[in-house]
């Protein structure tokens, strides 16, 4: 992995170590209770490790599909292609595929198994809404997501509550089929295996939980990394401010064009999870600008 | 809509809320000393055009339904881009501006064209001029609710205004609270 020009922070760095740890602990256990039930280990293994990988491997397309994005040229789109040209040369990196989702909620995500099969998406939303200096800070934001693995990382991460689930449904399922023929030579297996769901419930909401805070720290060392690439960490905090919350709510959309779907007018659902989504599964506001306004602190030297 | 509109996938016709209109004169004393906004003078009603229980095809006949005594009101039917008629009325005086454009709803629900009433505008300008831009306040029918519409440029609208002009009016008038429905009108032509 080509090093690029982005720093990182002790604190957080402490912080994703030790969630990370207990989501290798919560390995361990499921990893246990499999070696208990003795039997289709290999079984599952392969199937979590098939969907894993899939959710790795097309996770670009996966993202791009969820978000009806499509893949935009230079020619299409120019300032946006100029903006990220002049991103990927300040840090070093190479030049990811470039996306936009016709829709007004403002968003934008990175996506993609690797930094040369990466793809970086904004949504006609946040561009219509957004200066150029604090596009550029978003998609700086989303830059540092594709540096920083991001896609990787929260794929392996969500592996867990995955394995768990995968157990619990087969430790339910080998208790009813099991409980159904002769039963008194299986009493005891039923049992163990009513259990055995058990902790698999308790293991998938504690890794869901895991995973959720560790996407948080993600997004908030993407900030810090977006910000420091551009260097006005201000610029990123503006951006914020208008495309979340009530600012971000408020549409873009003519009233007149959207008279005809009043009807099916839903809120419609952001796409999260491991494509590395802007601004949905997040630390609230106010922690990302304390923290911008801590690294603003520091970049002028009254840390 | 009841269970057998949803079996039979039917949907009835939404009638536009009229009344919380007289709502505005009293929003637009706080207007004017909270945020420095008169009324523009103003006024435009919205809705799409096409066959209610009579023909209102051409702009003679909207304006002969309405029967509005020449000279009383300056009042002019514009169709924008997107198709849709603009009943323009222009009054100093925002109480009888709020009276006649209901007057002129009350017309069109009475000839069937209720449910093609979109909203009503409303210009505020600020009174020393540049200020903070103008605001216009739109008036949703189905809905019975307002909001505050502030554009800036041809796609851009001023959202920090917008979000004052609620949180002064809170009391005053029923704001629209889903600030998803606060949509857009670009180049409307209400001043």
């Amino acid at each position: 992995m080509s090093k690029s020009n982005i720093e990182s922070d002790a604190g957080l760095n402490v912080r994703m170590v030790i969630t990370g740890l207990l989501l290798l602990v919560l390995y361990m256990i499921i990893v246990g209770v499999l070696l208990a039930l003795k039997l289709s280990f290999t079984f599952v293994i392969v199937i979590a490790g098939a969907m894993l990988f899939s959710q790795y491997f097309f996770s670009d397309k996966i993202a791009m599909f969820s978000m009806r994005a499509h893949e935009v040229t230079a020619a299409e789109e120019p300032q946006l292609h100029a903006i990220v040209d002049r991103l990927c040369l300040l840090a070093n990196m190479p030049k990811p595929r470039i996306g936009v989702a016709e829709i007004d909620i403002p968003n934008a995500f990175a996506t993609g198994r690797s930094p040369k099969a990466a793809v970086v998406c904004a949504t006609r939303g946040i561009m219509n809404r957004l200066s150029d200096e604090e596009l550029e800070a978003v998609l700086a934001h989303e830059l540092s997501h594709v540096a920083h693995r991001d896609v990787a990382v929260m794929t392996i991460a969500s592996g867990v509550g995955m394995l768990a689930g995968l157990v619990g449904r087969m430790a339910m399922w080998g208790a009813m089929l099991g409980g159904g023929d002769n039963r008194n030579s299986n009493d005891n297996n039923g049992a163990i295996e009513l259990v055995v769901w058990l902790v698999s419930i308790v293991i998938s909401i504690v890794a869901y939980l895991l995973t959720m805070a560790l996407s948080r720290y993600r997004e908030l060392a993407a900030d810090r990394s977006g910000a420091i690439l551009i260097g006005k960490p201000s610029v990123l905090a503006s951006a914020l401010v208008r495309i979340t919350g009530d600012i971000g709510r408020i549409p873009r959309t003519d009233l007149r064009k959207a008279e005809g779907m009043n009807a099916f007018f839903f809120a419609p659902a952001l796409a999260g999870g491991t494509a590395a989504s802007l601004f949905s599964t997040h630390p609230s506001l106010e922690k990302r600008l304390d923290a911008l306004s801590k690294l603003e602190r520091e970049l002028n030297g009254h840390a | 809509m009841g269970l057998f509109d949803t079996v039979f996938g039917r949907t009835k016709q939404v009638q536009p809320k009229l009344d919380n209109l007289f709502a505005l004169p009293t929003a637009a004393l706080t207007l004017r000393t909270s945020l420095d906004l008169v009324p523009s003078g103003h006024a435009g009603l919205c809705f799409k055009a096409g066959s209610g229980e009579i023909e209102v095809n051409s702009d003679a006949d909207i304006m002969s339904l309405l029967n509005f005594e020449a000279g009383a009101d300056a009042a002019t039917i514009a169709t924008d881009d997107l198709g849709f008629k603009w009943l323009l009325l222009t009054n100093e005086d925002l109480d009888e501006l709020v009276t006649r454009l209901h007057s002129a709803n009350e017309t069109l629900v009475e000839h069937g064209l209720g449910p093609r009433l979109l909203c009503a505008v409303f210009g505020f300008s600020p009174a020393r001029p540049p200020g903070e831009g103008a605001v216009k306040m739109v008036y949703l029918f189905k809905q019975g609710s307002w909001y505050p519409f502030a554009p800036i440029a041809a796609q851009d609208r001023n959202n920090e205004l917008e979000l004052r002009v609620r949180s002064f009016l809170g009391t005053d008038l029923p704001i629209e609270k889903d600030l998803s429905r606060w949509m857009a009108l670009w180049g409307l032509p209400v001043s």
